[in-house]
This record gives structure tokens, sequence and C-alpha cells, in this order.
């Protein structure tokens, strides 16, 4: 086994070990102070219990193993993936496993969020490290028993063999000495080449459940006692509650309780961004009933009063951000050359401008929580995807102390962005702590819908100028709604690869909230980007292809700590993608478009086939090459790709919520478009074999299948798509006519 | 309020509700059958299907008067051990991501394919629109019903 020369972290800063009163053995360990050695934990490590750790294997002595899975799980296959990284070090059958998904008990300091596509990236090198950790121990634990060095032993899948006398223990039967034993600052990690379980195809560790309708998510739990709140929120951004009358309500069957609250939330808010960003400015109401279906019908008989502040719609915003983008107030995000001295020398120069709208998460589970806020804790349950962050705030509201706060994280019904906010969990604890019972804050279709933390509304203008066949400058702007573009963003493809290169961002504050959505800002932006260079390449007169590699080529990634996609991964995919999507040798009726994006640290290549059908365009297939390093679960990993594309096809085609005086236009799916079975295209894909570290697959193939499809909607059609979704413009997802002619 | 007898997965049970109470929230809070799902509330995206004396239909836009004296199952009684070939072909396939639409799927594909146990591409397609999936998993969903027709012809 080859040890990883990368590693240096101790050990004894993130791992602990116990000894378990009925037998066998615990191993506490901690993801994040692990990836982040420099971090220092905020008290004594030798004071530190089992609830400072959020994440544990757990060896009975009958040998079973239990992995507490520690990230929350949306949909993206980590409570599965995760463990199988410990699984694979600790060298033990993945069939022997049990997976668990770990509780949250108070820390503000670890990453236990899933969003960003990082979960598998931070915990790649941790996750290893642990597993290899115990199963030292444990042959250690063998060794001594034998008499024997550690180094006379081997171990296969729980069981460790005395090479020199062929004996063989089990792990269930050292674990208890194992439990005893120092934890060794050096282990050796496995070789790819060793891997048995990563690699391997696993399904959904809770598939049956799922096909069997156990209640796995926070809509499903109950307690007894527990009753049901719905919540009246204001029908419009920039509304405030001002009075209420609940004397129907009250008088329907089942209504416990109608109270207001939202104070306590709002005091906290004015000293935090982050939650005002988040809480909207509004009291609210809450009716409190013995069941689901009566609180909601009875909340729609409160009659309230609501005060008018600014009361936005989607027109402002389409004349706001086109005058940002007119206008000279930008931040510069990075700056190569000098963008305007080259346009002046430039031959040719082609500037566009791409918009997108609004975007509700629509998550399948609509938001909701358990809370029970009692004299000796706060005890929370439900689909969150920031358990730390939002159990500090709930204790904050409450003016208590995060120690006193217990939250459990359910499997959760969809994510993408929309539950890395606690709001809803946050209404939970004030309605629970007003009226002292364990109650379930449930959002109705419409209160999901119409009180979001949306995408926000963006446009892009790109400029590039063009000088004996090349693409000597390149100048993209962002005028978005509420924040901008952040990290490493203006540095991803093509920066690095002209010479001149600008990316300026404004934006405008709105009441609207706003947030996190599957891939933020380059769900949107690789749309834009690509179509430009489709459209460059047109002007250019060469090989859409051809010009991203000729890009590519010019990058040298190591002059540039802030490049961090790599050009010659970047090329490898799109050859792969070439190949496998039999670019350009399409029979007549079937059309291409062509992308490649970098993002969330994993490189993709989308090649999308459109035909027309009765004179429409339509999305037959997407073939998609991705590499993301290393591949723990390919299943898991095929599943995350496929949905992934079907998902940015179906929103950059029909995804809209408009606004009118405040009040989303949309309130459920019958006027809101999601994308259905006869829809979705058929979707290939490869994942490309090497042995890089693992990247996440949650988002990237997302943003690159707006632009594959635009792309191949105007090879088919004649027209280009500049406004997202494209349902909006019917007429040009039809061929012109002169070519129906011709 | 008015007493109703429901028989869902071959048990009868009395309920008191009132009469405007959608067949999904008496499954879910009264019965505590909760793999039957919420998620529009009103009919559009099959989250909450179940089987009405055998043809799949949503259960939030169902009231107890319209399914006096049916049999209803949901996809706690669709299979005794989870083994009905829908559920196996939805297993080996590994379909869900969130999971949360799969109950729904599994239910009208169930329903469907009693129907129908000979589809065609077209059949599968048309068959499966009712029921959105947010995570976007139609390419397995679609594959599962394909090898559940298998299975079962
Ligand atoms: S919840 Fe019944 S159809 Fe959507
Ligand atoms: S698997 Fe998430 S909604 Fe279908």
């Amino acid at each position: 086994m080859s040890k990883n020369p990368n590693i240096t972290f101790s050990r004894r800063a993130f791992m602990r070990t116990t000894g378990l009163a009925g037998g066998g053995m615990l191993i506490g360990f901690n993801l994040f102070q692990a990836c982040k050695p420099q971090v220092k934990p905020p008290i004594d490590l030798s004071q530190l219990d089992y609830n400072d750790f959020n994440a544990f294997i757990k060896i009975a002595d009958n040998g079973a193993v239990t992995i507490f899975s520690p990230n929350p799980e949306i949909g993206q296959g980590v409570k599965t993936a995760m463990p199988m990284i410990i699984a694979e070090e600790l060298d033990v059958a993945w069939k022997d496993v049990y997976v668990a998904q770990g509780i949250l008990d108070t820390e503000n300091y670890t990453r236990q969020v899933a969003g960003g596509s990082q979960s598998i990236r931070f915990g790649w090198d941790a996750l290893r490290q642990t597993g290899a950790t115990a199963r030292q121990m444990l042959i250690n634990a063998a060794a001594a028993r034998w008499g024997v060095e550690a180094t006379d032993c081997t171990v296969s899948e729980g069981v460790i063999t005395n090479t020199n006398t062929n004996e063989t223990l089990g792990y269930g039967e050292v674990v208890n000495e194992a439990a005893q034993l120092e934890i060794p600052e050096e282990v050796t990690l496995k070789s790819p080449k060793q891997y048995k379980i990563i690699g391997t195809e696993q399904r959904n560790v809770d598939i049956d459940g799922i096909i069997t309708g156990k209640p796995l998510y926070g809509l499903d739990y109950k307690e007894d006692g527990m009753v049901y709140a719905a919540v009246a929120r204001p029908p419009a951004f920039g509304q405030k509650l001002v009075s209420y009358d609940d004397t129907e309500a009250k008088a329907m069957p089942g209504v416990i309780d109608v109270v207001r609250f939202g104070e306590k939330v709002h005091e906290m808010a004015a000293e935090n961004p982050r939650l005002s960003g988040m809480m909207g400015e509004s009291e609210k109401v809450a009716v409190i009933a013995e069941t689901t279906w009566q609180a909601l019908k009875a909340k729609e008989t409160l009659r309230l009063e609501w005060e008018d502040g600014t009361l936005e719609s989607t027109e402002d915003h389409d004349t706001i951000l086109t005058d940002l983008l007119d206008g000279k107030e930008f931040r510069t995000m990075r700056s190569d050359g000098d963008v305007d001295k080259a346009f002046a020398k430039a031959d040719k120069v082609l500037e566009r401008t791409y918009e997108s709208p609004f975007l509700p998460h629509n998550c399948m589970e609509p938001m909701n929580f358990f809370a029970n806020v009692t004299a000796e804790k706060i005890h929370m349950v439900g689909p969150i995807q920031t358990p730390a962050g939002t159990a500090n705030m709930a204790a904050g509201i409450l003016g208590r102390t995060p120690e006193e706060v217990h939250l459990e994280m359910t499997r959760m019904g969809g994510g993408f962005g929309r539950r890395l906010y606690g709001d809803f969990a946050l209404e939970a604890v004030e309605i629970s702590d007003k009226i002292k019972k364990p109650v379930k804050v449930v959002f109705s279709r419409d209160d999901d819908m119409n009180d979001g933390i949306y995408r926000m509304a963006i446009k892009y203008r790109i400029k590039a100028g063009i000088k004996d066949g090349k693409v000597i400058a390149y100048h993209l702007k962002e005028a978005a709604v509420n924040s901008n573009m952040y990290g490493l963003i203006p540095h991803f493809f093509p920066a690095g690869a002209i010479e001149n290169y600008k990316v300026d961002v404004a934006s405008y504050n709105s009441n609207i909230t706003t947030g996190a959505w599957r891939a933020p800002y380059t769900n949107f932006l690789a749309y834009a980007e690509q179509s430009f260079f489709d459209e460059l390449a047109e002007l250019m007169e060469v090989d859409r292809v051809q010009l991203r590699l000729d890009l590519l080529k010019k990058v040298d990634a190591e002059a540039d700590e802030n490049i961090q996609y790599s050009p010659e991964r970047m090329i490898a995919v799109i050859h792969k993608a070439v190949e496998l999507s039999d670019w350009g040798n399409q029979p007549g009726n079937v059309y291409q478009g062509f992308v490649n994006y970098y993002c969330h640290n994993t490189h993709v290549a989308e090649v999308a086939n459109v035909e027309i059908e009765d004179g429409e365009a339509v999305v037959k297939k997407v073939t998609c090459v991705v590499d993301c390093g290393i591949v723990i679960n390919p299943l898991g990993a095929l599943n995350q790709i496929e949905g992934g594309v079907v998902d940015g096809v179906g929103h950059s085609m029909y995804g809209e919520l408009n606004f009118e005086n405040g009040k989303p236009t949309a309130t459920n799916f019958d006027r809101y478009r999601l994308i259905r079975m006869k829809e979705a295209p058929k979707v290939e894909v490869y994942l490309m074999k090497n042995e890089y570290s693992p990247t996440g697959l949650g988002e990237p193939t997302l943003p690159p299948a707006g632009g594959a499809i635009a792309n191949a909607l105007k090879a088919a059609t004649g027209n280009r798509l500049y406004k997202q979704p494209f349902i909006k413009s019917p007429e040009l997802l039809k061929p012109k006519q002169q070519e129906i002619i011709g | 309020m008015p007493t109703y007898q429901l028989k869902v997965n071959g048990t009868t049970s009395s309920v008191d509700v009132s009469a405007d109470t959608p067949l999904l929230w008496v499954l879910r809070d009264h019965l505590d059958l909760v793999g039957t799902k919420y998620s529009c509330g009103i009919g559009i995206c099959g989250a909450c299907n179940v089987h009405v004396d055998g043809i799949a239909m949503r259960s939030c836009v169902l009231t107890l008067e319209q399914v006096q004296g049916k049999s209803i199952t949901t996809i706690e009684g669709l299979s005794e051990n989870g083994d009905h070939p829908v559920q196996k072909a939805w297993k080996e396939v590994d379909v869900p991501q969130c999971g949360y639409c799969q109950a729904g799927q599994i239910m009208t594909a169930s329903a469907f394919l009693e129907e129908n146990p000979n589809p065609t591409e077209e059949d599968i397609k048309n068959a499966m629109h009712g029921n959105i999936c947010r995570c976007a998993a139609y390419n397995r969903i679609y594959r599962a019903v394909e090898k559940a027709a298998e299975n079962m012809g």
C-alpha cells in the first residue's frame, strides 16, 4: 500500500475512539476539522465529547459495522457514496455495512452542508483516513493478541489473518481491545488499484424504504402530541402585516390556536444580513390545528390586512437590469490586459445580451420542519441542508445556547439550494416557543412557490473582439438582482485563454428574497457563454469545436492560481464527446449543439441532438461526458448526471417565475411548467477514467445543458435564443420559413 | 363530523373527518400511511397517486365520499414485502434521486402495466407523463417501467 504523501494532519485532532458499554467500539470524527487542519477547535480537545463529532463508525462485537453518514442527503447520493469511502479503507464488505443518517449536535464549525457539490471533494481525504485508522487499530489489536507484528497481518473484508499461522480473527472479536488502543499517527491508504468498493455500482442505501413508502422525509415525521401549523405570509414581496381577524379560523374544526409571530427573527435579522435576506420583512400568522388539512383550510379563512411597501414587477427588473448593463457602475472581478484598447483595434466585434428570469426551487417535498421547544432543550427534526447554521440561529432567536439544540436531519424531497436556508425551521422554533407544544410547520405548494428564496433574474452582456482570425478581447458583464457571481466563477474558461479579458458585475437590491439555486450563476452563465462561442465561431467562420480547442490550448493554468480548470482535462472531455456523439456526422434531420463547461471542479462536455417533428424542434438526446476524477459509485453518479442534464434542459425550456406588484404570477404546478416524461431527452453518459481526487456531481452537468440545446435549436431552426425560458418565444422553436421551403 | 368507512390495503377503518378532507390527508394524518406524498395538492403532479379499485388516482383531489365502498391501495399495500415487479424493477434500476415522487410513480406504473402488460415506448411515456419528478429521473423511470413490463410478461 502506498502512503499518500499529501496528508500531513494529525488524526488525533479529528478523531477519537471509545469502547461501547455493551461491547464494541465507536469512532467519532470531525469531517471539517480533518479537511482544514488549520482551523482551531473551539474547546480543549480532551474535553470533547461525542457530540462534537459529526460522523461516526460503530463496530459492534458481532462485527456489524454501522456508518453514520454525516452529510445531509438531498438526493445527490452522498449518503451512499461517503460511507462507501469509509468502508473501502476500513476493508469490510459493503453488504455488511449499515448506513444511518448522522445526527447533528450543535456545532458551528463543521462542513455539514450539502451545497456546492463539495461533500465528496471535502470528505475524500478525511473519510479515507478515518476508515484506514480504524482498520489499523483493529489489526494492531489482533497482532497484540497473537504476539506478532502488525505487518505480519493482512486483512480482507473484516477478517484479519496472521500470515505466520494462517489463524484468523474477525473485527468483532478484537474490537473491544482495539477500542483501548492509542490512535496511530500514521496509516497507509489504499491505492486506487486496490479498491474493492469504490468504483462499484451500489444502490441508494434508502432504496427499500423509498419503494415501500417508509417515513423517511421531514413531512413524514410525527411524534405524540404534535400539532400542525400553516402559516399566512404576505401575498406580495414588499407587504407587511398590519392586523388580522381570526374569528372564523378559530371556529374551524380542529383549530387549536392562532398566533402572530416573527418578531424574534426580525430582531435578530436586524443584526444579521444573512438572516434578513432569507426571512423577508413581515411578521406572519400561524394557524395551529390537529391535522395538516385543518390547519391549511383554516389559514384560508384568516382576514389579513397588509401594508404595501415597494411592490416590484418583472417589467421593472427588466428595465433595471438593462440600465445596469448600459451603465458604468461595475465591480471588476477579473481584468487581464486592456479590453477597451483591444476592441478599438479589432476587425470585428460581436456583442450579445442574454436574459433569464427568477426561478423557484420547487422541491417536490414542500418546506416543512418540526420543533419542540421546552425548558430543557430545543428539539428540531426535518429536511435541512445547513443543520449547523440553522441550529445556531434557532438558539440565537430564543436567546438560548447552541448546546441546547438537538437537530435531526431527515431525508429530503429535493433541495436544489432551497434547503440551505433555514427560514422554515426557524418558523417552527418560534411557533413552538409561543404555543409550548411540539409543532410541525407545513408549507402548502402555494406557500412554497410564493415565499421562496429564488434564483435571481440575471442578464449577461458579452462582447468579443476578433483580429486576424483570433479572439483578442472578451468582456463579460453581469447585471443581477440582489447579488453577483462569486468565488472562482470569474476565472472559469475562457479566463486565461484570451489576452484581454474582463468580468464586470453589478446588482440591484430588491425586496424579493433570492439565494442559491442548483449551480448558482453558472446555471445560466454557461448557456450565455456557450451560445456566444457558437455565434463567435459562425462569425469567424471556424469550426465550433475547434474554436474551443484552440482557446484551451492557449491556457497556462500553472501561471495563474485562480485558474483551476485544467485545459488538458477539458480537451480530453471534448474529444470524447465528439467521438461518442458522432459530432458532425448526423443524418439530415438531426441537428447538434456543442458545449464544454467547467464548474464545481468538474469538467463536462455535452452534445444535444434536436430533431424536427411536426414542424417543431424537439430535443431528443444529450450526450454527456464527465470528468469528476475517481468515481465512487457509478450507479449514483449516472443518476446525478442524467438528472442534472434533464433538469438543465427543463429549466432552460420552461422555467420562469414572474412578478406583478410583488406577487409571483404562478403559485402551483398548474401555472408553473416543470419538465415531464415526454419532454425529457435520453441522456447518454460517459465517465472519464482517471485517478484524480473525486469531485462533486450534484450540479456540474446542469449548466451546460441549456447551452447545448440552445446551440442545437439554432442549428435546427436558424434561430438564436437569447432569452430563457425558450418556450417563451415559441416562434423561434420552429424552423425559419425559408428553410422549410428551400 | 361525518364518519366514513375506508377500505385501505385490505383493512377497513372508520374515520371522523369533515366532508372536504381529501383522501391524501386522511391517509397521512389519520391512518399513518405517509408513503403517499403531498406535493401540489391540486391534482397536477401525481405524487399522491393511489389505486382506487385498481385505477391510479390522485388522492389529493379525492373526497372520502368518492371512495366509499371502494378498495384503496397505497404504496404500503402494493405488495407484502416490497417485491411487486414494479418495485423490484425500481430497485434494480436504482431509480430514485431524492425519492419523494417515487411512490406516486410506482403506483402509476403498476396500475398502468396491469392494464397494458406489453406497452410500446410511446405507451410508457404517455402513461408516466402525468407524474412530475423534480429531480428529473425520467430516464430511469422509463427504464424501470420497461423492465417491469419484461419481468411481468
Ligand atoms: S399532490 Fe396530488 S397530484 Fe400533486
Ligand atoms: S426523485 Fe426527486 S422528485 Fe423524483
